[in-house]
């Protein structure tokens, strides 16, 4: 049962990682001073920019080759109260990654959680959310109906 | 004897000075932002950070507009910049059936399931210039329709279930994909190396070559099975987290190109595949690519290599722009010394030749007196 729990609260991480991960920078440099959180942190490696070689699949699901590279950048930090908190996310946007690795770092703190969640992550998804369901409905506008022509009489 | 010498330092320096100058353009015409060009440019951004193989729009914005537009410099600067950076690791391969798809049509079947979804295409556009753009309207919002939210599996997966077409390629369970960036090319390679050259080849080069085997060299019936282009989330493997760290998602283009085969001694009648994956909304460059993904597999299916297309070292070889360039662009660097001593070479046998023919010519003289 612990171990399940242990496993469910890593994909809750995770999760609040890929919102992180998927927002841009302004959104969440906005929400942040919106909601006052804290921004100090000990900075134990970056932010700093390197590069992921990103793979795919021979024929979509065979085996995986290279790509090509795209630019990461990666930030860890410690809070006073002694949490330890990382990122990984595409480009270059320091400050993103430095917020986001403090996100990740309150977010384990049991007292900070719900306001992380409530103020920072739930407004972050609510927008991503939209934006992906403008975008399907976009493409989904574009969809061919196909019709049988009637030829000749009846 | 060995004379160095140097020279042309301000002239370089004044030239630089002159391209900032001349890249600037007329003052009075406000400069491009760089969200500009990665909005409206999108295309250009994508085939730089394709061939310059790095995904990032900014710095291909960048790149395009230091290099004045010209496409083939902006991808140099990417990759030169690319060398700067150190890596963090390689990422879990992408899903492209998980793909928010934005575009996806199939050439073989016309009620695939998820549908034909066109997306922002060219195609069926009349190729007509818009004096209408060129006054700066403005656009009205895109059309939106409630989306069933249908999986979108890959199309080689219906054909999979009758068993007509070979699966998706596999290496030995070992194998370790190859990496072009960090070990030198060497002939014959296997198909992921391949692909990693492909998918950061020059378009244009691919282009020709994949046209070339529609043409009857190395001809192998395709089909577009499926083009879809989209965003497909990008997952990395670190030693600090107990699981795949979220990076963010990237645009890519796949083409599952399907191709006719009348089987042979290795393998039963069948479909077969070309795989073209690129990154950003390039659909000619991943339908090229495909193509010359199935025409390089000629020895794997027991085909005879007859064209240019199948020939693994000369299309490997010769796909990569910047190597290309660099090449073709030298010739105009300084050559004094090298073409000197050309010089002195064809004017010693220029003066043999001529001695000879001197030499001949008093004989038939001497020879007629007689």
């Amino acid at each position: 049962m612990r171990g399940q729990e242990a496993r469910d609260q890593q994909l809750e991480r995770k999760a609040v990682m890929a919102t992180l991960a998927q927002s841009t920078g302004d959104d969440i440099v906005r929400l942040w001073n919106e909601a006052g959180l804290p921004s100090e942190a000990e900075f134990l490696r970056g932010p700093e920019t390197g590069l992921v070689t990103v793979r795919g699949r021979i024929g979509g699901g065979g085996a995986p080759f290279n790509l090509g590279e795209a630019t990461v950048t990666r930030a860890t930090v410690r809070l006073a109260s002694g949490e330890v908190g990382h990122c990984y996310v595409l480009g270059r946007d320091k400050q993103k990654a430095k917020l986001a690795a403090i996100a990740d770092a309150l977010w384990q703190d049991p007292t900070r959680r719900t306001e992380v969640e409530s103020k920072l992550i739930a407004p972050l998804q609510a927008a991503l959310a939209s934006r992906r369901e403008r975008r399907r409905a976009e493409t989904a506008a574009t969809k061919v109906d196909f019709f049988t022509m009637v030829r000749g009489e009846d | 004897m060995y004379v160095a010498v140097k020279g042309g330092e301000a002239a370089i320096a004044n030239a630089h000075a002159l391209l900032a100058d001349r890249r600037r353009g007329d003052r009075s015409v406000p400069a491009l932002r760089l969200d500009q060009i990665v909005e409206q440019l999108a295309l250009g951004v994508d085939r730089v950070m394709s061939e310059g193989s790095l995904y990032d729009r900014e710095l291909a914005a960048l790149a395009i507009v230091q290099a004045r537009g010209d496409m083939i410099e902006a991808i140099f600067l990417v990759r030169a910049y690319r060398t700067t950076l150190p890596r963090f690791g390689y990422t879990r391969a992408i899903d492209t059936g998980a793909m928010l798809v934005e575009r996806r049509v199939s050439a073989t079947y016309k009620d695939l399931p998820g549908g034909q979804l066109l997306g922002p295409t060219f195609d069926y556009t009349h190729r007509l210039l818009d004096p209408e753009l060129a006054a700066g309207g403005e656009v009205a919002e895109p059309l939106q329709r409630a989306s069933d939210a249908d999986a979108m599996p890959r199309v080689s997966a219906i054909l999979a279930r009758e068993g007509l077409i070979e699966p998706d390629g596999d290496m030995p369970q070992d194998h370790i994909p190859g990496d072009i960036t960090r070990e030198p090319l060497e002939f014959p390679m296997a198909r992921d190396i391949r692909l990693q050259a492909l998918s950061r080849g020059d378009e244009g080069f691919l282009l020709a070559l994949g046209y070339s085997t529609q043409r009857g060299y190395a001809r192998n019936h395709p089909f577009v099975g499926e083009v879809r282009i989209g965003e497909v989330e990008l997952e990395l493997d670190v030693p600090e987290l107990p699981f795949a760290v979220p990076l963010g998602s990237a645009r890519v283009t796949e083409c599952q190109m399907v191709n006719q085969f009348k089987g042979s001694t290795k393998a039963p009648p069948q479909f077969t595949r070309g795989y073209g994956l690129v990154f950003g909304q390039s659909e000619r460059k991943a339908m090229a690519m495909a193509l010359c993904d199935r025409a390089l597999r000629a020895t794997e299916f027991g085909e005879d290599v007859v064209a240019a297309a199948q020939d693994e070292e000369f299309v490997i070889s010769h796909s990569d722009n910047v190597q290309a360039t660099g090449f073709v662009e030298h010739l105009k660097l300084p050559h004094y010394v090298d073409f000197q001593a050309e010089l002195d070479l064809v004017r010693r046998m220029r003066a043999e030749h001529d001695a000879r023919e001197n030499a001949g010519k008093a004989e038939e003289k001497r020879e007629a007196a007689e």
